[in-house]
């Protein structure tokens, strides 16, 4: 990753994209820098696939400029932009071989002849598919088939890779493992990547960055970790991973009352003010059991309503807290022989105020 | 930014690419094909019809003579009359037909089905002269119609009932074999009879095919001119009304009132049958499970019954034009011949109009197809230009609504007009060309859209990525991807030139006289064996092009199974 102060190497200022009346991506501006892998993230018709196209001049944005090393590319044509794709149908050619498919955009590049031939072999090693060659897409996997349109786009040298769900058509297992080959065949290469994705995991694991969206606008941008230790929304609490929703009131800036508790906070954004409905979120995993209790604050007694177990950890269902919001807490196999979590009896947990986040009160 | 500032942010012009000037540059050229081949001649028709024989404006007086004169407003009802009894009837039979090769298990159903086709490889006038073979005047078993005459609606009747079979049994066995197996197991679940389930569920599944099948039946009967040629007798019916205007009195003013006359209710047909057709397209999209009859005797040998019952008339139909075209002189001397066969003894033009006829039909083809296929290819799959491309789609959707006979009409009209710089064309082999090419045009380019719909839509997207000119991905895998699409167009447009006599009856000359025409002025002038020789001669080419089709298709599918999906 390139430091804050490099110049981006794909800067978008204020996208805009309207269909008709519909606003698919409303003022989007977003920096990516070189090498870098990004991640859009967001649920199914958030405007993902809007902004990877029109990254890629495929259907130009409204209004908004899009610069590529500086270049101002707002209004050109895909074809006078520097881009590989990789769509979710992987969009090979049928009628033409493994080879020719990859070959294809250096073909009109007029390399020579025995230029590409070397090439596409370099290419086809490099995704690990060195003697299927010969063979027509359809007589390969969907794991091989998406290798083979991944090689197509590199075979150009582009400097920005563009991925739309290149892994959601492939079973599970094929996806873990084309996860790890992607991204390490990223670094290898170091060409700029971004990928569209609607599947948490994918992000977190793959992105150097991620760039939650909903609706059309940007909730977030950030690591993987920071997203998911600092959501900037509630909804990209809810987006990613696991959340408890707590319905507060805020008394000073660094506390607030759930219920009959009382909570310190470690800081509350400015503009809340004291006497605001709030909502805190506080992951399963980060709220203290058992013996990690002793001595912190926010401690609060709790019933279990109901427990699922997950294979390593348990997942607890406590009673209510305040009105109805009750709170989930994860519980590992480990710390669990060391506490009684059968349903009904009383748990003591602690909220830690460093991982409890606070927002405006939701709806 | 703010959400106000960003709405009034400067709108992103795209830049236009080279591939997108190519591409616009070609459609506006094929739209203007389109314009000069129907927009304008139909306008030259529409003008003509407000002229007097000075060619000076007069109003509405044709079509106030046209009206107020019984001996020609009378076809209007006749073409009503015979149009709507003919339609009903067909599609009766042509359901039962199609409900037997889909809801029954009787055997030989692939056979059926090539039988119900035969028609299409006949010239309209065939089947007519072989009417007249079995109910004419001499007819083997004039008897059966109890005395009543063939020549007028009854003639006219059975005629049409046997040209438009294959058609309208063709759009009820598509729209029967969408419905959805779900609602019929729910309805047996429910405990439905077999009747209601008919009632509740096939019927109300079919009413867009049905309306469907109707309004095209209606159309083809209405703007059929080779049937009441040779069957209607003294029975004027708007078709033959624009023949007889324009070729017996040379009326071309009255002609064009007929024509529009004509035109009018294949446009409403038209317009009726593309709204219900949209409505069918949104019914498709839901995933439905493809019906499997079960087995039940009695059923099934009703059906098969039927269907051979049916099947027998079509191949007796074909059987006695065959035998018409091998008799030595009917009905005194049944013994056979191939002096019929020796066709420059006759006028017509002799074997010099089959050729013309395969000229015209392999020149049909070739180009129809290329001009339809790369036209429906550049609606598809440019990018932006939406006015324009919409614009085109409908310029394509034109051809379909004006009948051969206005078509042709409208083309003496426009290319016979001394000030039109396209004059040269008339009475040559193009000018049959373009008009046949047009006359079919939106059948083909509807089966080309249909086939570039089915390809991925990112092709095109992964192409210019790869910064590869359009025309090349277009060539090296749009056309082999749709090879067989391709071909099915172009043996669509084969056939067709070959047996249409409509479209081309006023554009021929002594040098492009044609096989369809021959067999018009044979039996005009009473040599109805010659004719048929004639008629068949047409067939067999149309059989043996749908039999090089199939080899073709087959050959390319077994060498292409490595890539293509089954
Ligand atoms: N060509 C189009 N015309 C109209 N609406 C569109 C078009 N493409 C996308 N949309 C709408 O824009 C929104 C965002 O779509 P998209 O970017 O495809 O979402 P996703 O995040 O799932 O990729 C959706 O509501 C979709 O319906
Ligand atoms: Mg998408």
């Amino acid at each position: 990753m390139a430091s804050e102060t490099a110049e981006p190497y794909l800067k978008i200022v204020g996208v805009t994209k309207k269909f008709g009346e519909f606003t698919a991506l409303k003022d989007i501006s977003l920096e990516v820098f070189e090498k870098e892998f990004v991640c859009f993230l967001g649920p199914s018709g958030c405007g993902k696939t809007t902004l990877l196209r029109a990254i890629a001049g495929l259907d130009i944005q409204t209004s908004g400029q899009v610069f590529q090393k500086g270049r101002d590319i707002s209004d050109l044509p895909p074809s006078s932009r520097d881009f590989g794709i990789v769509f979710q149908s992987y969009a090979l050619f049928p009628n033409l071989t493994v080879e020719k498919n990859v070959a294809y955009g250096l073909e009109n590049q007029k390399v020579p002849q025995d230029r590409i031939k070397t090439r596409v072999a370099e290419l086809l090693e490099l995704v690990g598919l060195p003697d299927q060659g010969r063979k027509y897409p359809a007589q390969l996997s969907g794991g091989q088939q998406q290798r083979v349109a991944l090689a197509r786009a590199l075979a150009t040298e582009p400097g920005l890779l563009l991925l739309d769900e290149p892994l959601s058509a492939l079973d599970a297992k094929v996806r873990a493992r084309l996860r790890h080959e992607i991204k390490e065949l990223q670094n290898q290469i170091g060409v700029t990547t971004i990928m569209v994705t609607h599947d948490q995991e994918e992000a977190l694991t793959m992105a150097d960055r991620i760039v939650v969206m909903n609706n059309g606008v940007i909730e977030q941008v950030g690591s993987p970790i920071d997203i998911y230790s600092h959501p900037a929304s509630p909804f990209v609490a809810d987006f990613i991973g696991t959340t408890n929703f707590i319905d507060a009131k805020l008394q000073t800036p660094t506390s607030a009352q759930i219920g009959n508790f009382e909570v310190s906070l470690s800081a509350s954004p400015p503009d809340l003010s004291a006497g605001q409905d709030v909502t805190l979120c506080i992951r399963p995993e980060d709220v203290l059991t058992g013996s990690r209790v002793d001595g912190a604050p926010n401690q609060i007694e709790l019933g279990i309503h109901h427990v699922e177990f997950l294979g390593s950890f348990h997942r607890l269902h406590t009673d209510p807290v305040s009105g109805d919001t009750s709170l989930m807490i994860d519980v590992s196999v480990a710390r669990a022989r060391e506490i009684d979590i059968s349903v009904g009896s009383r748990i003591q947990v602690a909220l830690p105020a460093e991982h409890m986040n606070v927002y405006p009160a939701r709806g | 930014m703010s959400e106000a500032a960003a709405n009034t942010a400067p709108i992103v012009k795209p830049k236009i690419s080279r591939d997108d000037w190519i591409m616009r540059g070609a459609m506006i050229l094929i739209a203007l094909y389109l314009l000069i081949c129907i927009a304008f001649p139909l306008y030259a028709l529409l003008s003509k019809s407000f002229e007097n024989a000075q060619g000076e404006f007069i109003g509405l007086k044709n079509y106030i003579t046209y009206l107020t004169t019984p001996a020609l407003s009378w076809s209007i009802g006749n073409s009503f009359k015979v149009t709507l009894m003919a339609t009903v009837i067909v599609m009766f039979v042509a359901f039962i037909y199609a409900y037997a090769l889909t809801r029954s298990c009787m055997p030989f159903k692939s056979l059926f089905k090539g039988i119900a086709l035969v028609p299409i490889l006949m010239p309209s006038l065939l089947p007519a002269i072989a009417l007249v073979f079995f109910f004419g005047n001499q007819g083997i078993i004039k008897e059966w119609l109890f005395g009543a005459e063939l020549y007028g609606p009854i003639g006219i009747v059975m005629g049409e009932v046997f040209y438009v079979f294959p058609h309208v049994m063709t759009i009820m066995l598509i729209s029967m074999s969408l419905s959805d197996a779900r609602l019929y197991e729910a309805s047996e679940v429910l405990g439905a009879s077999k009747i209601k389930t008919f009632f509740t569920v096939t019927l109300p599944s079919m009413r867009y095919g049905l309306v469907s099948a109707f309004f095209v039946a209606f159309t083809l009967i209405i703007t059929d001119f080779g049937v009441p040629k040779v069957v209607g007798g003294q029975y004027n019916v708007l078709a033959t009304d624009v023949y007889k205007q324009v070729v017996g009195r040379h009326d071309f003013q009255m002609g064009a009132v007929v024509s529009m006359a004509l035109l009018i209710p294949a446009v409403f047909a038209f317009i009726a049958d593309r709204i219900v057709q949209r409505k069918q397209v949104a019914l498709l999209s839901a995933r439905a499970v493809p019906f499997q009859p079960k087995p039940s005797k009695a059923f099934d040998r009703i059906m098969l019954a039927f269907c051979s019952l049916i099947g027998f008339i079509i191949l007796s139909i074909l059987a006695m034009a065959a035998f018409a075209s091998v008799v030595k002189f009917w009905p005194y001397n049944l013994s056979l011949t191939t002096k019929h066969y020796n066709f420059k003894l006759m006028d017509g033009g002799g074997w010099d109009s089959y050729y013309n006829s395969i000229e015209l039909a392999t020149w049909t083809a070739i180009f129809g197809t290329a001009i339809v296929f790369f036209g429906a290819y550049l609606v598809e799959k440019s990018r932006g230009f939406q006015q324009g491309r919409t614009a085109m789609q409908a310029l394509c959707m034109v051809p379909m609504a004006v009948p051969g006979l206005v078509l042709g009409l409208a083309y003496v009209f426009f290319f016979n007009s001394p000030d039109n710089p396209l004059n040269f064309l008339y009475h040559t082999m193009p000018i049959l060309v373009i008009c046949t090419i047009t006359h079919f045009y939106t059948v083909a380019h509807l089966s080309a859209v249909t086939a570039l719909k089915q390809m991925d839509p990112e092709f095109e997207a992964v192409s210019q990525s790869l910064k590869a000119p359009f025309y090349k991905t277009f060539w090296r895998v749009t056309v082999p991807v749709c090879t067989p699409a391709v071909l099915d167009i172009s043996m669509y447009l084969f056939v067709n030139a070959m047996t249409t006599v409509s479209a081309v009856v006023f554009l021929y000359s002594s040098d492009t006289s044609l096989a369809s025409v021959a067999v018009l002025n044979m039996d005009d002038a009473g040599d109805q064996s010659p004719a048929a020789a004639m008629g068949m001669m047409i067939v067999c080419t149309a059989a043996g092009v749908r039999l090089l089709h199939m080899i073709l298709t087959r050959g390319i599918q077994s060498r292409t199974q490595a890539w293509r999906k089954r």
